[in-house]
């Protein structure tokens, strides 16, 4: 709901609407979030740490996974980058972090399906919740691998800290 | 802040050549162009040239008996000399054709190699403000033959620091490759110098023309540089072609960079022997239409002078330079004044990343480059991960950029930084 409410309240410019529509890229909730990124930082304790870069336009995050059992109990991250990766980073955080990995991944597919969707998918905010607001990113695609830098470091993280808390399970050397 | 347009120098006039100019983007705003350190627009001249090139001439040069094979290969040899008349080459065949600049000094990289002029205990000397095109076929060379690959630094003002010249080119060093005009700083570099003390040691110089031949009258024969690196489509030519020029007696030494057709002389199954340059680096079928494109740009960049060219980019710099600095939050990395500088200006903008500038001032028209424009070195030298950049050519006017100023104030309150 929080969501809805805030977007359904056009941004204000000064003139220039119904040109190239960046205000459908940078929502109100999205520049929130890359004024005030949720979870930022590297935290211990950590199983897993990757560094993405974004080749094209050097925005590069690290990223570390800390899983207890079956859930993800932290994901905490540095970025470097536009507001878009920021953002992105910061909802990643709010949504994955209490859920079981499985439904980590969920979440991921289903924000990358978005992403990947040319603005033609109406996301389900039930699943993305503050996630909902990059549905506009789809419609620019140069930005899109700005959206999901964050979620591609998570995917390789978490795929990491696995090996890595399985293998200290069987009782061999991490 | 009111610049004198010259006498003789019509950029209005110059703007009707250029059917792109005078396009409209969505909502009707006009295109205001900021990218021509990237890719400069094409007047109809060149673009005519090709169009009548291949509705007309189409064929396959050096080997097509036929008319049009005759036809193709003597356009495409005119190209070379008009190239080769635009830098003052001494001879046509010291011009080498290649796809791009970044091809033109692989080439050189690779051969001095493979000729054997790079070892252990070799040394090759580059700037920190190098496009990797000038940085990474330099790693890989020195990785391939031992040789050792050292650098000039960059000074805070953004200049090429030369206070460590003595203890860098030695005679330990084999080449020198370094740029012009920087793609991102914009610095001129003073290649004098830089020549003269290489020279007094014997190593080689390689010179990245890339951002410097559109905008600077070129003499290669006057520069004493031994190769010369650049492309076509920054200089209102088509993309597709670049230019190694080089010295004749050292290419004439050089062992080929490609193998394939056009650059043997003679080929048995148990080996080969190699043409003369230019044919010798540029096997396959060659960039042909692009040829005829490129000779059709540097006729029009002559017919207006390239002397006129350097001074209305240096005037339209001095205006934006002047104006953008006016901005409060933003920051020129690079030189700060119109004394020495190409037309390249990157800034930073407090509170906003360089794509959300870009974005916003294509939002209104304004079409800039964002990011580490190949150049991540030089960016990590000024502490930023990346910048905007504006960038200017003959066609340029100083309300186009008064329009990036105003719309950088509008992304400014947009983001309110």
């Amino acid at each position: 709901m929080r969501w809805s409410r805030r977007c359904t309240t056009p941004r204000s410019t000064s003139g220039h609407r119904g040109t190239v529509n960046v205000d459908s890229l940078y929502q109100e909730i999205i520049l929130d979030h890359y004024k005030h990124p949720h979870g930022a930082g590297l935290r211990e304790p950590f199983e897993a740490e990757v560094h993405h870069v974004n080749p094209t336009c050097g925005d590069e995050i690290t990223l570390r996974v800390h899983l207890d059992g079956e859930t993800v109990s932290d994901v905490s991250y540095a970025a470097q980058g536009c507001s878009i990766s920021q953002a992105s980073a910061s909802v990643l955080n709010d949504l994955i972090i209490g859920k079981s990995v499985t439904e980590g991944m969920a979440v991921l597919d289903t924000f990358t399906e978005l992403m990947q969707g040319k603005g033609k998918i109406e996301p389900d905010e039930d699943v993305l919740e503050d996630g909902t607001a990059f549905a506009g990113v789809a419609q620019f695609p140069a930005r899109v691998k700005c959206a999901l830098l964050g979620w591609m470091a998570w995917k390789d993280a978490v795929s990491q800290a696995l090996v890595t808390t399985s293998a200290s399970t069987t009782g061999d050397p991490a | 802040m009111t610049a004198v347009e010259t006498t003789t120098y019509d950029v209005a006039r110059i703007r009707q050549d250029f059917p792109i100019l005078g396009r409209r983007l969505s909502g009707d705003l006009p295109l205001v162009y900021l990218d021509s350190a990237n890719t400069s627009q094409k007047p109809l001249q060149v673009i005519e040239a090709i169009d009548d090139h291949y509705r007309l001439h189409n064929a396959n040069v050096a080997r097509a008996m036929h008319q049009l094979g005759a036809e193709a290969s003597a356009a495409f040899e005119l190209g070379r000399d008009k190239v080769a008349a635009f830098i003052n080459a001494p001879s046509r065949d010291e011009v080498v054709f290649t796809k791009n600049a970044s091809e033109a000094l692989n080439l050189v990289a690779r051969v001095l190699g493979d000729a054997g002029r790079l070892g252990s205990g070799d040394e090759v000397v580059i700037t920190e403000m190098e496009h990797h095109s000038n940085i990474v076929p330099w790693q890989q060379v020195t990785q391939r033959t031992g040789a050792t690959l050292r650098w000039f630094g960059v000074t805070d003002q953004g200049r090429l620091d030369l206070d460590d010249i003595d203890t860098l080119i030695t005679e330990r060093t084999k080449v020198v490759s370094l740029t012009w005009v920087s793609n991102m700083l914009g610095t001129i570099n003073p290649l004098d110098v830089v020549i003269a003390k290489a020279h007094s040691v014997g190593a080689l110089v390689v010179v990245d023309a890339s951002q410097a031949v559109p905008q600077i009258p070129v003499d290669v024969a006057a520069l004493g540089a031994d190769f010369v690196a650049f492309t076509g489509h920054k200089l209102v030519g088509p993309t597709g072609i670049g230019v190694l020029w080089g010295r004749y007696d050292l290419l004439a030494e050089l062992p080929p960079f490609l193998g394939g057709g056009e650059m043997i002389e003679t080929v048995t199954m148990a080996g080969s022997t190699y043409a003369p340059p230019p044919a010798r680096f540029e096997a396959g079928t060659p960039p042909i239409a692009q040829s005829v494109g490129l000779g059709a740009a540097v006729d029009y960049l002559s017919a207006i002078g390239m002397h006129n060219v350097a001074a209305h980019e240096q005037q339209i710099t001095a205006y934006a330079l002047g104006v953008m600095q006016e901005i409060d939050g933003l920051t020129v990395v690079g030189p700060k004044d119109a004394v020495d500088r190409g037309g390249a200006i990157s800034f930073t903008l407090d509170g906003v990343h360089p794509h959300d500038v870009s974005q916003l001032l294509d939002s209104r028209g304004v079409a800039v480059r964002a990011g580490h424009h190949c150049a991540k070195p030089a960016h990590l030298r000024f502490g930023v991960q990346s910048t905007t950049r504006a960038s200017f050519y003959l066609y340029t006017t100083e309300q186009e950029i008064d329009a990036l100023v105003e719309a950088l104030h509008h992304t400014k309150k947009y983001f309110g930084a």
